[in-house]
């Protein structure tokens, strides 16, 4: 086999560079405000009919006792992420023993760790690749609010300017007992989530529209 | 016609590796130019957690800097502490008594072994054996956290040490705790030994890979463990030896050969010679004082210090720049994960795509230093 | 115990061989000439009894009427070390001479200045942007940066 010299490359290393950048300053720019928290409807109240809220139920479970994290790891937090995965705080007992690399097979991401501007479109395309349903747990002060970084020049501050968020945990870092608790509390929300659509609403819905 | 008359024509091709993957210790980003599965050319690029904590130290004061270090290299936060806080002794002239030394040196060496617990941790895991070492380590590494929780209440960033001593002095179950947990690591790190030293699929895949040499060492400024395991006779806690290092009786574990088995092999050997400091130190610590009064809001006078510890990464310093004001004028870190990255294009060239993660992981960086 | 090496002394060495690159010196650390800083630190490195292989560090600081460029040297075999500075008095686009070609380990070092302090290092192969991304307007560390 011969190896053809290495010639001039489809995409080279300044262009790759001078584009992510354009795309780095393009979210910079679009993301001042926070993007809402997705609980809205935890203060609807619906009323659904019997059969739902059991296949509701059911359905819930199902999701909230197998959540998968997906792999971003940036920062400090990920040594608790790890330690509460570890043998002493065991997550698997909940269900999460598997970190998944791919976020296309993960359905929940713990983010653990600062946010700067450059990780950012990344984290919103990982986040993207992420079916539904799916949720966030912004983890320790830098999640929430940029914590101690957060009059830096290069520092997001709070994951929910990119990803909208379902839980907040602070501390700095959280120890793996309130990382768990905050897991648990998720699974309280995910409990509740209404999943089969409302089947006689859904058609009024249709008629009208 | 035969497979050896077929000329097949291929092309080297780039491949992004990270910032976010499994084995890239955190969020390194590698583009490798790949011929087929060898691996031709890396280039690092990394930037992806620059807090600017350089800028940060600006605004803050001397001792408000310290929560700050800790967040540099996130897995041994007490070296930071002690690297930054001796930078400000040097610079204030603060002399800093007889008990907090030793309880500096136990901290700093509980340290190196929780930081290489979970390093020879991850090198096992990007060779494969896929988190069952990983957790081994870990168990010990909870008791390790155990004692630094008994002193200061927190797990991972401690902010424990301050200018001219410690924060607080150590409750008094402390040392019999640490007297219990000495010969337990003792027994473990035996045991463990035992069964993945002598692993074949280990020696295969660590023996004789990604060389460094000891020429280009020294040329790029390499330093700790990578660079005893090129066989660089080097160690600050002998060579400079800072707090009282010089009391203590201890070896420094050399390598040869230059390759990942050897930087593994340092790092086991260097946790053995940390228990024997620990020994020392917990029997021969005096009563007395753990800081000497200084005023919360120093202002060292004018002038320039480095102060450089040797970390469990390698010679971390602290230069500082003071103009006689309540911050420093100027606070640099000599981070050594972005030091010993230099190396890291050399070593991988010629290997191919697995041998460079295992190399990778053999360097043991971490991100916090590496972007400050 | 690593010796630091007396600033006056060495300035006195390096007079001898590249007369007037010397600014001044102290016993800390020594100030050299911009235009002869290649030779001074190829000087450093060579001679027998000084013999710096090491480098510890390059760093940049900001006095607002001038950069200066930190370097710290240690050698390994005699087991002392020096720190000599450098500095650049122009504010828009500096440039300084790069000692990669020395201390290969001066590669991320002088990049980093160069993204945080705007000092570009001539003859460094990759003189790019390091730690922020490009396009991003400024040089941070610099005294008067604006965020």
């Amino acid at each position: 086999m011969e190896v053809a010299s290495p010639k001039k490359y489809a995409y080279p290393s300044e262009e790759i560079d001078r584009t992510e950048g354009q795309v780095i300053a393009s979210l910079k720019a679009g993301s001042r405000e926070a993007l809402p928290d997705p609980d809205a409807w935890l203060e609807e109240g619906l009323r659904r009919n019997i059969l739902l809220t059991t296949v509701d139920a059911i359905l819930d479970w199902g999701r909230r006792s197998s959540l998968w994290p997906v792999i971003c790891f940036p920062a400090c937090c990920a040594f608790e992420l790890i330690a509460a995965e570890g043998p002493r705080f065991d997550l698997s007992r909940f269900g999460m023993e598997i970190l998944r690399a791919s976020p296309r097979q993960a359905d929940l991401m713990i983010t653990a760790g600062t946010l700067t501007w450059k990780m950012a479109p990344n984290v919103r395309r990982i986040y993207n690749q992420m079916a539904e349903p799916k949720w966030v747990i912004a983890m320790g002060a830098c999640g929430i609010s940029g914590g101690i970084f957060a009059s830096s020049y290069s520092v997001v501050p709070g994951y929910n300017k990119i990803v909208p968020v379902d839980v907040y945990v602070p501390g700095c870092p959280p120890r793996p007992e309130a990382l768990i608790y905050g897991i648990q509390m998720l699974q309280k929300k995910i409990a509740r989530t209404p999943v089969v659509p409302d089947l006689p609403k859904f058609l009024k819905k249709g008629k009208e529209a | 016609m035969t497979t050896t008359e077929m000329a097949l024509k291929t092309e080297p091709f780039v491949l992004n590796i990270g910032p976010v993957h499994p084995s890239t210790h955190g969020v390194y980003r590698m583009r490798v130019t790949l011929d087929g599965e060898v691996v031709l050319d890396m280039e690092p690029v990394f930037g992806y957690l620059h807090r600017g904590v350089e800028k940060l130290a600006e605004e803050r004061s001397y001792t408000g800097f310290i929560p700050l270090t800790d967040r540099l290299d996130y897995i041994a936060s007490m070296s930071n502490n002690l690297a930054y806080c001796l930078a400000v002794e040097r610079l204030a002239g603060v002399k800093v008594p007889e008990r907090a030394e030793y309880i500096r040196v136990i901290m700093a060496e509980l340290q190196r072994l929780a930081n290489h617990c979970i390093v020879v941790g991850a090198f096992f895991n990007d060779c494969g054996a896929y988190f069952t070492p990983f957790m081994y380590l870990f168990r010990e590494r909870e008791k390790i956290l155990d004692l630094f929780d008994m002193v200061c209440g927190q797990r991972l960033t401690y902010n424990y040490m301050r200018i001219g001593g410690l924060s607080q002095d150590i409750p008094d179950e402390f040392l019999p705790a640490l007297k219990k947990f000495l010969p337990q690591m003792k027994r473990f790190v035996d045991e463990y030994e035992c069964f993945i030293k002598q692993n074949e699929i280990l020696l295969a895949r660590a023996k004789g890979v990604g060389i460094l040499s000891r020429e280009t060492a020294i040329n790029c400024g390499i330093s700790g463990p990578v660079a005893r395991a090129s066989g660089i006779k080097w160690d600050l806690r002998k060579a400079d030896p800072y707090s009282i290092y010089d009391r203590f009786e201890f070896d420094i574990p050399f390598g040869e050969a230059g390759d990942c088995y050897d930087r593994y092999r340092v790092r086991m050997e260097e946790i053995k010679q940390s228990l024997r400091i620990l020994e020392q130190a917990a029997r021969q610590i005096p009563p007395g004082p753990v800081k000497t009064e200084v005023p919360h809001l120093i202002r060292p006078p004018a002038g320039e210090a480095y102060a450089h510890i040797e970390s469990p990464k390698g010679e971390l310093g602290f230069y500082l720049v003071s103009d006689n004001s309540i911050a420093p004028y100027r606070c640099h870190v000599r981070p050594p994960s972005l030091i010993n990255l230099t190396a890291l294009r050399e070593m991988v060239r010629g290997w191919k795509v697995a041998d460079l993660i295992i190399i990778f992981g053999s360097i043991d960086i971490t991100m916090g230093e590496v972007d400050r | 115990m690593t010796v630091a090496l007396s600033g006056k002394k060495v300035a006195a060495q390096i007079e001898e061989k590249f007369p007037g690159s010397v600014v001044e010196s102290s016993e800390g650390s020594l100030v050299i000439k911009g235009e002869s800083l290649l030779a001074v630190a190829a000087f450093l490195r060579d001679t027998p009894e000084l013999g710096f292989d090491y480098l510890n560090y390059i760093t940049a600081v900001d006095y607002y009427s001038h950069f200066e460029i930190v370097y710290q040297l240690t050698s390994l075999g005699h087991n002392h070390t020096m720190m000599f500075k450098t500095r650049c008095y122009r504010r828009e686009s500096p440039v300084m001479p790069s000692v990669v070609g020395l201390w290969q380990g001066a590669d991320f070092q002088e990049r980093e200045i160069y993204d945080l302090m705007g000092i570009k290092f001539e003859g460094h192969p990759n003189m790019k942007r390091i730690f922020l991304w490009e396009g991003f307007e400024g040089y941070p560390l610099r005294k008067d940066y604006l965020s």
